[in-house]
């Protein structure tokens, strides 16, 4: 298991230095910045003064080395916008879309299990095929309408709901979390909701067709025949197996609901990442940008080598392979 | 005194949109204790569904119609499901066919035999528990049993799986175990050690066993009753050596014809001309008629009942049987 584990974080090192190239590239390629910081009066003799002490002109390894040990430091270069460091605007607005994601992660994990289980152990019942039908609908609505939606009935036709904004935030030692006022936790609810509202319904979908298979498997006619009790066969012996795929396919959505902030926000005028990117994307901020690239890489990194681990920890054949 | 198990009269019907398919009708068979009894025929002979049935676990849509399976004279047909769990596993075991998709994938092999046990004995402990399971494995030879607990089923091969799946029927010490087809999926040479092995456990602890299988070699050599099926009928039945040895149905014949020692002198194997027939198309009176080699008009009739055949202990349903019987006189 310990080898296992070390073979998986080396190779997330090696996918997080391909990112950095990535992100390397996008700086290089999103506009010359002597232009951006000289005015129009400077004579091109100074220009090329200033990009030779910028180091622009020396070779295109040495420009990237010098960006990736400055990276390693932690610095991504300043925001134009901000006149701050990058990765500290990031930082900044980091907490929101965390809590923006795990509250729709909750939510998602909390909802599809029970009611994918639910669906797979009785798929003729009633609640089943509303859930199914239901599911349809709700793969097919894109996050910004399912928002838009949610806006219009919960805030403007009926005013439960705030429809933008964090509202009243905590600040915990530079994380300023809105989970510990209810107004925080009003302004959490629709957001969270839309952000879970196309991966619920695939989750559920996933869960039960995956459950009803390995219910019909030799394994759980096995387990009958053992005289078990149901809740032992559908809950240990199906449910295990179930995971597995789940897993797998799981740590890959979990990228796409980091993707999917960015609608989320935008609607909601969430001040979370989701909603800097699309600002620094207007703005043509490039070390912004370059740091929103760099932090969700990471992150994106990070929660996928979680995800096998955890599936090397269910699965004993992939522990095995990791020992040899 | 009532036998161990009774089956009688069983029909089992596949409740289809098109309306019931009858998959076996009018199975009749008794096994008293430590006594073994073979379940033949091809496959789709409604054998599997037929040893299924007995532990209330024929997969859906199928579903017993008729007939009662009597279990020290309590009807299993009209149990409870809270009974029937009871029973199975418990007091009767089954041996599945294939081991390798037998066990769970992610459980050790310790939780899946622990989990028999503790299911029906709710008082027992962990620690209890794995102390039986090792002495099962111990009986069904496996080496350094206290570490093979630890393992998961992919470090086995087919054979140590057939093994521990054996173990695990034993764990309860049941009545009658039900094997389906327990060495079809193994090595010929592992074969022979698993059905001796079910031999020698079935005799030290004279337990029931019905095999069900294909292979007419190994029935007769492990059982002392025999049924023979076809298209979900019982078309003979009696002592195994009898069957074997004299057979009076013409498909039982086809059957030991076409095993390698009876095709003899001959180069090639013979075979039974034909498909067994699909249960939505079974043909009129004997269902067994457009295969025979002895067909006679009265065949495509009348389905013949399973009847005594004289001067033998060996039932059988054909007309040629009850010819022998009242002298051919009535089998027009």
């Amino acid at each position: 298991m310990f080898a296992f584990i070390i073979r998986r974080l080396i190779q997330a090192v090696f996918v997080v230095v391909v990112i950095s190239i990535l992100a390397f590239a996008i700086k290089q390629s999103v506009g010359d910045p002597v232009r951006a910081i000289t005015a129009q009066s400077v004579s091109a003799e100074e220009r090329e003064a200033f990009r030779d002490q910028l180091g622009l002109n020396d070779p295109i390894i040495v420009q990237y080395l010098r960006f990736a040990k400055s990276a390693l430091h932690g610095d991504l270069g300043n925001s134009f916008f901000y006149q701050r460091p990058a990765v500290d605007v990031i930082l900044s607005k980091a907490p929101a879309t965390i809590e923006l994601v795990i509250v729709a992660s909750l939510l998602i994990i909390g909802l599809s299990i029970p009611m994918g289980v639910f669906s797979a152990i009785y798929p003729n019942s009633f609640f089943s095929r509303l859930l199914m039908g239901a599911s349809i609908v709700g793969v097919s609505i894109p996050v910004f309408l399912t928002a838009i939606m949610m806006v219009f009935l919960f805030s403007v036709k009926l005013g439960w709901l705030p429809s933008f904004g964090r509202g009243e935030l905590v600040d915990l030692g530079g994380w300023k979390t809105g989970m510990l006022t209810l107004d925080g936790w009003k302004h959490l609810v629709m957001p969270s909701v839309a952000l879970s509202s196309t991966l619920l319904p695939l989750f559920i979908r996933l869960i039960r067709s995956e459950m009803m298979e390995i219910l019909e498997s030799e394994y759980v006619k096995y387990a009958w025949a053992k005289g078990l009790t149901r809740k032992r066969i559908w809950f240990v012996h199906a449910f295990k197996n179930t995971l597995l795929p789940v897993i797998t396919v799981g740590g890959v959505q979990l990228g796409i609901l980091i993707a999917f902030t960015i609608l989320t926000e935008t609607v909601f005028q969430w001040q979370g990442l989701g909603f800097l990117f699309m600002e620094a994307v207007e703005r043509a901020d490039a070390s912004l940008l370059v740091a929103y690239l760099m932090f969700v890489g990471i992150v994106m990194v990070g929660v996928n080598t979680v995800v096998d681990i955890v599936y090397g920890m269910v699965n004993p054949t992939i522990r095995i392979t990791g020992v040899k | 005194m009532s036998s161990l198990l009774e089956v009688k009269d069983l029909v089992i019907k596949f409740g289809l949109r098109t309306g019931d398919v009858t998959a076996t009708t009018g199975v009749n068979f008794t096994l008293e204790k430590g006594q073994r009894l073979g379940l033949v025929g091809e496959s789709g002979a409604g054998k599997s569904v037929t040893g299924f049935s007995i532990i209330g676990l024929i997969s859906k849509p199928g579903f017993v119609a008729d007939g009662h399976i009597l279990f020290h004279g309590e009807d299993l047909t009209n149990a409870s499901p809270s009974r029937i769990r009871e029973i199975r596993g418990n007091k009767i075991s089954m041996i599945f066919q294939d081991p390798m998709m037998t066990l769970n994938p992610v459980l050790t092999i310790g939780t899946q035999m622990t989990e028999t046990l503790l299911a029906h004995n709710p008082k027992m402990t962990k620690k209890q528990a794995m102390e039986k399971c090792l002495e099962k494995l111990q009986k069904v030879h496996i080496p350094s049993p206290e570490q093979r607990l630890k393992q998961y089923p992919h470090e086995f091969s087919g054979g140590m799986r057939q093994r521990i799946i054996i173990a695990i029927a034993l764990l309860t010490d049941p009545e009658i175990i039900i094997a389906d087809e327990p060495t079809t999926a193994l090595d010929v040479t592992i074969q022979a050690e698993i059905m001796d092995l079910i031999i020698e456990l079935c005799e030290t602890d004279d337990m029931g066993l019905i095999l069900i299988t294909h292979d007419l070699a190994v029935v007769a050599q492990v059982t002392e009753n025999i049924a023979v099926m076809y298209a979900g009928r019982v078309v003979e039945k009696g002592r195994t050596e009898d069957v074997v040895q004299n057979p009076q149905h013409p498909y039982t014949q086809g059957l030991i014809k076409a095993l390698p020692e009876g095709s003899k002198g001959s180069n090639r194997l013979n075979q039974i001309p034909g498909m067994i027939p699909t249960l939505t198309n079974i043909p009129t009176g004997c269902a067994f008629h457009p295969r025979c080699p002895h067909v006679m008009d009265v065949c495509t009739k009348y389905e013949p009942a399973l009847i005594k055949v004289q001067g033998m202990d060996t039932e059988s349903a054909c007309v040629l049987s009850s010819m022998r019987e009242t002298g051919g006189k009535d089998g027009k």
